[in-house]
């Protein structure tokens, strides 16, 4: 029963973990970019959700949609006007760009709700005791959203000429634009696409864990981007497969060993991993083009 | 036409500059004294209520004409200060409220956290501090030595105290026996608390069944809580703050866990029904003032700060109030605004009847003698259960 327990802690939090690695995953494949507004984008549809929630008590579904909706546009809104106009600038200039717009989105949320927040219960509170374990109506929700929206983006990317076109583009950027394929339309999609599952992430971790502050997006964040580094960052697939991992590791860490080497196991498990096997579990290693 | 306007600038420069020298000079007699609190990061509502007070204590005096010390009346100036809810931001503070603003005392910071560090500071420029809500024993004790620090005070009981009084709570008046840990290995408030909690539960005959921590900022706890409900304890006892409590209750009891939970003082913050709503129904935990039995001074305090700031005041407010009453009393008694007598005089006051209970200081120690209450959260509301005393 306690072995039990601790996996279905282990899905709840892959789950969420793989649905923010995904948007972090996906806008590097095509951009070499590691977007560190993401983990704040993350906040923000918490944010959003709370205030749908708590204001216009709007039901779960509507809620849901809403922010990622209006989330995936302010990731397509913030791919226009701070990261296109730097499409041929050093990379560096465009990490900095992105933890800018991180600070910003924080620091703007802060100034409207500088205390944490607690967000309504949108779904029903039922439990179900399998032997012994506790699993409840929300994560099982959690963790079935987030298993069919990873294997709708799967879908997406290997079996549509959108999802073609991204392959593609993280092939080779220029070339694939000389062949006719709207990369900037491309880009656009895949800001959304990401910044959308970002966001179905902080609406059912806001549900989840319910107290609500500026700055959860932040620690979240490099947890899951930790998640797509490990199953090989840029590679999809493999930022699911490292979400469920590393929760793995973080819940083990707490069952066998005082809960406080978590943080030290995770770093630990980014820093191996980035000296031996920086390309990831499933990513492929770059050769360097002469 | 650059001239003239360079002319018309200088002109008015010389003007303020002026006024600014003269304002100066003609100004009444002032005390400077300092303010460091959490007023941004972690735990912003600790420090808004602790400015809101300190603003409404220093307000009363300067509105009464000021503060009569050796037959001249003189205004508080107060100096407010952020420390950003981190250790390094409130030693900076201090250095600047001290070397900068050359004040006589300083209140603050409230958490244990920056007052340990920031007690370091004042220690060494021999400038008093009183710390109002900080309950770790190390910030008026120098850890190197084990001596008392000799500028450092604070208005409120220890967690040695406290924790003795939440373990014989839950062991006498809950019926525990079996009682499970969380607490926060980040905070030296907590790891005090759970430490000296263990200690005297253990003493009394009860069995602690699991001790699980984590640090500042983590939000998942299934882990922890799957591994206490396994060890089948009676209670839980979690020293953690009033924005972490509602959190670690909510997913204890999705985990399906059942049984009560017992906080210390970093529970007594409105916030916490606000964001824990029914889950923290029926949780006691132990602070430093009720403010629903309240003596005449507490009621007159609870009164004029719901006027002022249309809230109830909770117990960071009430302690920091207390902390310059403290500093009032201190200065009367020492007859001059001087640093060492202002310390001197507090060191040794016999009596001073605060908004949370009569409060007495003894040469060798800079804690108070005075009291702790148990409260319960009863439909939405802090309801005062038991006082314990020292």
């Amino acid at each position: 029963m306690y072995v039990i327990q601790q996996l279905i802690n282990i899905l709840q939090l892959g789950s969420i973990y793989g649905l923010i690695a995904l948007g972090y995953t996906m806008v590097y494949g095509i951009m070499r970019l590691i977007n560190f507004a993401h983990g704040d984008l993350f906040m923000v549809a918490g944010f959003l959700s709370f205030i749908l929630a708590a204001y216009f008590k709007f039901p779960f579904l509507p809620t849901l949609l809403i922010c990622m909706v209006v989330v995936a546009m302010m990731g397509v809104l913030i791919e226009r006007l701070a990261y296109k106009p730097l499409r041929k600038a050093p990379r560096v200039s465009v990490v900095i760009t992105a933890l800018g717009i991180g600070l910003f989105l924080e620091n703007f949320v802060l100034l409207f709700y500088p205390y944490p927040q607690n967000v309504p219960t949108l779904i029903p509170r039922i439990t179900w005791n399998i032997g012994g374990a506790t699993i409840s109506y929300l994560q099982v929700l959690i963790i079935g959203l987030a298993l069919f929206l990873m294997l709708t983006l799967d879908l997406i990317v290997n079996h549509t000429m959108v999802g073609m076109a991204m392959r593609a583009i993280s092939w080779n950027r220029v070339v694939v634009g000389l062949m006719g394929v709207p990369v900037d339309r491309v880009i656009s999609i895949t800001f959304a696409l990401g910044t959308g599952l970002g966001a179905v992430a902080g609406v059912m971790y806001s549900q989840a864990f319910s107290v609500i502050d500026p700055y959860m997006g932040i620690v979240i964040g490099w947890q899951a981007f930790i998640c797509a580094v490990i199953g090989g960052i840029g590679n999809i697939r493999g930022a699911i497969l490292g979400a469920y991992i590393l929760a793995a590791a973080q819940i083990l860490v707490v069952m066998v060993m005082p809960s406080t080497y978590r943080d030290v196991v995770t770093f630990t498990l980014l820093l191996v991993f980035l000296a031996f096997r920086p390309y990831g579990i499933l990513g492929k290693p770059a050769v360097e083009k002469v | 036409m650059k001239k003239t306007l360079a002319i018309l600038l200088v002109t008015m420069l010389t003007i303020t500059s002026v006024a600014l020298v003269g304002c100066k000079s003609s100004a009444a007699l002032t005390i400077p004294i300092g303010l460091n609190a959490e007023l941004t990061g972690g735990l912003p509502v600790v420090g808004a209520s602790c400015k809101n007070a300190a603003l409404m204590a220093v307000k009363e005096v300067n509105d009464a004409g000021g503060l009569t010390v050796g037959g001249k009346q003189y205004q508080i100036k107060l100096f407010v200060e952020d420390n950003g809810y981190k250790a390094d931001q409130s030693v900076a503070v201090q250095q600047k409220l001290i070397t900068q603003d050359n004040v006589v005392a300083i209140v603050g910071p409230n958490a244990s956290v920056m007052a340990v560090p920031a007690s370091e500071i004042a220690e060494s420029s021999k400038v008093l501090m009183i710390s109002p809500w900080s309950t770790n024993p190390n910030t008026t004790i120098d850890s190197k030595t084990g001596q008392p620090k000799k500028y450092v005070f604070r208005a409120c009981f220890i967690d040695t105290f406290q924790a003795s009084v939440d373990a014989k709570f839950a062991m006498n008046k809950l019926g525990a026996k079996r009682v499970a840990i969380l607490y926060d290995l980040g905070n030296d408030a907590f790891v005090g608390q759970s430490t000296f909690f263990k200690n005297t539960f253990t003493q009394l005959g009860g069995t602690i069944t699991d001790v699980e921590t984590y640090t500042t900022g983590d939000k998942d706890f299934s882990a922890q809580f799957t591994k206490i409900k396994a060890s089948n304890p009676d209670l839980i006892f979690l020293p953690s703050m009033y924005n972490e409590a509602p959190v670690q209750i909510k997913q204890a009891h999705a985990l399906g866990i059942k049984v009560p939970f017992l906080g210390t003082d970093g529970w007594s913050s409105q916030d916490l029904i606000t964001l824990g709503g029914k889950d923290v129904e029926g949780c006691f935990f132990s602070a430093h003032y009720a403010p629903d039995i309240a003596t005449p001074i507490a009621q007159k305090f609870i009164a004029d700060y719901k006027t002022a700031y249309g809230a109830v005041p909770d117990d960071v407010a009430a302690l920091c109030y207390d902390s310059f009453g403290l500093l009032f009393q201190a200065l009367k008694t020492a007859g001059k605004v001087d640093r060492q007598a202002v310390r001197d005089a507090l060191a040794t006051i016999p009596n001073y009847q605060g908004v949370t209970g009569t409060m007495q200081f003894k040469e060798g120690s800079g804690d108070p003698i005075k009291s702790a209450v148990m409260l319960q959260i009863k439909n939405g509301k802090f309801v005062y259960y038991s006082t314990a005393q020292p």
